[in-house]
């Protein structure tokens, strides 16, 4: 340090350190400014205040609990018992009433279809859609066809229970793989699928005649324990309408031929451990609902 | 390249190679059927490449004495040119998932290519390739000069730089093919950490080495804040890493913490990445690159110690605040808050500091776009800070945290800080280093600048906008007291800040190759460069040099 000398920068008029470390680089000796040490302590006072009010510091196996007596536990507690207070209100009504008794109060119905809202687009959109009109492989649940029945009663049953689903006592359905497990041979999977397309496309011209009469009568040997002579479906077992014009997986021709071929088996979740009975209510009413206003 | 090594030198790279061979091979036999083969025959490959590569030039004639009388550029040379690749890369992949963001189907329906592969490829390209390569090469470059030694040899720096490229291979390709811990910026498994691990303490030992061979009596600052960087990585990376694979044939493992332990020593990790990765090393830069290119003296020698010491104290304890309301203990918290907002003190002395470096240079600022990147680089680095220790504010928190703010509040430090004042060192390093006059061309220079920040400024604004009406979304109750939006209804208002985002993006990347193709042509097309012939750079000359190309 001894042999630098003293080096005052022209622009600014400070000193510089005095080294200077190749290519010209310097340093100066600038103060640090006063509001440096202001604002240091400032946060630091803040820091110092706020450890004595709120938890802070440990202490081996406990830590210093502030004088607030704050807990982020006890706060969330107290806010959710708060919050649900506040709902009780309608909560209360919604969970003790009968769906016919729900049904007929406008201002009950209004929290339906709010609450509902939300709770449809967080848990069952999903797979049923935004506007619950489902999609390849998700039933639509704005239509009058009900795979399990769609009384109130039965709508809720089947979200709390689910398909074919973890549930001690889930609905259990599943539509045989005809073709693919060699019930029926490839020519008659043809006929049953032909004679199914023309029940909902009676005046359908795309199909073999020749193949719906034999078609006919493979379905009675076959189908009909499931789907009913009439094929319009069995709410015991989940048998779908094959009648109408509601499909799951699609009513063309190929998607009911590969239907009958490789079979089906559909999934939802049970929801009994996932959401409340009041929320589970709440949704029963709120499908049920969708479908009165729906098309 | 080789020819600058001696006999010696050539048989310990040849050596080394080989040892990394070797390994590659016991990989490909003990981890067959696994990712882990895959990746034991890249390191296989790779060495034979080296080796092949040296072995085809180890008889051309021994360097000459002369060598050790100017600084070893080489290495830094070699980690430009790809850290420069790797920000083309991780710029273009991290553009193509903010895309897919908007537009799910963007994935092509691969899984090499879905988000939760590629999103780490970006981040690992960009903090790690990018940014990491820049720092090494910068390093190397500015420990040289402020300390007036040569680097001890002239293996090592070679081991650091491809070893660590090697690190950034097996990282991007393990998560193109599934293998990942699940950290977030600590994805790799446990063999390319271990790797990392001897990669990086011989960096360490290298820096170690070099500064003990200084001519000069102090450490410049820079060098600090690049010894902070080297050390205080080595420690996070091992620590966080701790984990016992499944077997030493099976690139999976499990992590020796568990629980809010995990999340803890995660987030310790996660936000000293940010602290000593992304800020200690890019100040290193900045201290250097800065005043040199402004021809100015640092404001204030002292405000550096305060700073410095400042940054790498509170740093420390700020984790915590990654973990606001969660299952992890309250004090823990407070301390991560109390400590957040603390630091905001030493990182605007910080970045007052280099600004007020510029006070009589702002003529330059104005004319010359290298300085502006580092000058804008130094603004985005004050809001940045600012703005992490007002989200560290638990009440603040609550709001922005899971949000897109988030990811906004990163990109501002990532694009406008990091990046920016990459770009700036490294265009003014090339001239430098390659001994030319100026960079190829200075309006390209000029064009990246602006397509950077206003990359950087829509993207930040639409990430705060989405982030902000996410996160009041998903607080909003109805009259019934229930929530108001579902999940769904949030993506949908989101929708159109992910589009903004991606042009943001968009904008950067073409500016990143620009800056590339520019740099590539620096090197390709040599210049007037008689008159650079100087080891050290000339400051005022080179800022007159490229205020004459602006005008």
């Amino acid at each position: 340090m001894g042999v630098e000398q003293q080096d005052r920068d022209s622009y600014t008029g400070y000193l510089t350190t005095g080294h200077e470390w190749g290519g010209g680089l310097k340093e100066l000796n600038t103060p640090v400014p006063r509001v440096l040490y202001f604002f240091l302590t400032l946060a630091f006072l803040f820091s110092v205040g706020y450890w004595v009010l709120m938890p802070a510091w440990p202490l081996g196996v406990t830590y210093t609990k502030g004088l607030l007596g704050i807990d982020q536990r006890k706060l969330v507690a107290a806010s959710l018992h708060e919050a649900a207070l506040e709902r009780s209100v309608w909560s209360r009504r919604i969970e003790t009433e009968d769906f016919a008794e729900i049904q007929s109060d406008p201002g009950l119905m209004n929290v339906v279809r709010e609450t509902g809202r939300t709770l449809f687009g967080n848990n069952c959109a999903a797979c049923h859609g935004v506007d619950a009109k489902g999609g390849p492989g998700f039933p639509n649940l704005t239509t009058t066809s009900w795979l399990w029945g769609g009384k109130p009663e039965e709508i809720f049953n089947t979200i709390r229970v689910g398909v074919n689903s973890a549930h001690p006592d889930t609905h259990v359905s599943q539509m045989p793989a005809f073709g693919h497990d060699q019930m029926l041979a490839r020519q008659d999977v043809l006929k049953v699928a032909s004679f199914v397309y023309s029940l909902s496309h009676p005046d359908a011209k795309d199909i073999d005649p020749a193949r719906v009469e034999p078609g006919k009568a493979l379905f009675a040997a076959n189908c009909v324990a499931c789907h009913g002579s009439d094929a319009k479906g069995n709410p015991e077992v989940g048998a779908p309408n094959l009648t109408d014009r509601y499909w799951i997986y699609g009513g063309d021709f190929d998607t009911i031929d590969t239907t009958v071929w490789g079979g089906r088996q559909g999934h939802m979740p049970t929801w009994e451990d996932r959401l409340s009975k009041l929320d589970r209510k709440i949704l029963t009413l709120y499908v049920v609902d969708k479908r009165m206003v729906g098309p | 390249m080789i020819a600058q090594l001696t006999v010696i030198e050539r048989q310990r790279a040849i050596l080394i190679s080989v040892a990394v061979a070797i390994c590659g091979g016991l990989i490909v036999i003990v981890g067959r059927g696994d990712p882990m083969g895959i990746h034991g025959a890249l390191i296989f490959l790779v060495a034979f490449l080296m080796i092949f590569r040296i072995g085809a030039n180890y008889y051309t004639p021994a360097p000459s004495e002369d060598r050790l009388a100017s600084y070893y550029d080489d290495p830094s040379k070699v980690g430009i040119v790809l850290s420069m690749a790797w920000a083309v890369i991780g710029l273009a992949v991290g553009d193509w998932v903010a895309w897919q963001l908007a537009y799910p189907d963007l994935t092509f329906g691969q899984a090499w290519s879905s988000f939760g592969r590629l999103r780490p490829v970006h981040t690992t390209s960009v903090i790690f390739g990018f940014g990491g390569n820049a720092l090494i090469a910068t390093s190397f470059y500015v420990m040289q000069r402020t300390s007036r030694a040569r680097l001890p040899d002239q293996v090592t720096p070679w081991f650091v730089v491809f070893g660590y490229n090697l690190f950034c291979l097996l990282a991007v390709t393990g998560y193109l093919m599934g293998v990942t811990q699940s950290k977030e910026y600590a994805e790799p498994e446990w063999y390319t950490d271990l790797w990392l691990v001897v990669v990086w303490v011989t960096y360490f030992v290298l820096y170690l080495r070099t500064l003990a061979r200084r001519k000069e009596p102090h450490i410049y600052v820079s060098n600090w804040y690049y010894m902070a960087f080297i050390l205080v990585v080595a420690i996070l990376h091992i620590v966080n890493n701790l984990a016992v694979p499944v077997s030493l044939g099976h690139a999976k493992s499990y992590s020796a913490f568990s629980g809010v332990q995990d999340a803890m020593t995660q987030w310790w990790y996660g936000h000293n990445a940010v602290a000593f990765f992304l800020t200690a090393g890019f100040l290193g830069m900045m201290y250097y690159f800065l005043p040199m290119r402004a021809g100015r003296p640092i404001y204030s020698y002292r405000m550096s110690i305060i700073s410095f010491w400042g940054i790498t104290f509170f740093y420390m304890w700020a984790g915590s605040h990654h973990l606001h309301f969660t299952a992890l203990p309250q004090w823990v918290q407070t301390l991560g808050m109390t400590f957040s907002l603390m630091l905001l003190i030493p990182s605007w002395a910080s970045a007052g500091n280099v600004l007020l470096t510029l006070n009589g240079a702002w003529d330059k600022v104005r004319d010359d776009a290298t300085l502006r990147f580092m000058m804008v680089a130094g603004v985005f680095y004050g809001l940045t800070t600012f703005e992490g220790s007002f989200m560290a504010i638990r009440s603040v928190n609550s709001l922005s945290h899971y949000t897109d703010w988030t990811i906004g509040h990163v990109h501002a430090g990532a694009l406008g800080w990091v990046a920016m004042i990459t770009f700036g060192s490294i265009y003014a390093c090339v001239p430098w280093l390659w001994k030319r006059e100026r960079m190829y061309s200075p309006r390209l220079v000029e064009a990246h600048f602006w397509l950077a920040l206003s990359g950087s400024v829509i993207y930040v604004f639409a990430m705060w906008n989405s982030g902000i009406v996410q996160g009041l979304m998903w607080r909003t109750y109805n009259e019934s007291g229930t929530l108001a939006y579902s999940f769904v209804d949030t993506l949908i208002a989101m929708h159109p800040y992910y589009i903004a985002r991606a042009v943001g993006g968009l904008l950067f990347l073409i500016g990143g190759c620009l800056g590339a193709y520019n740099i590539w042509m620096t090197i390709r097309v040599p210049g007037a460069s008689a008159s650079r012939t100087s080891d050290v750079p000339e400051p005022a000359v080179v800022g007159a040099g490229a205020l004459q190309a602006a005008e």
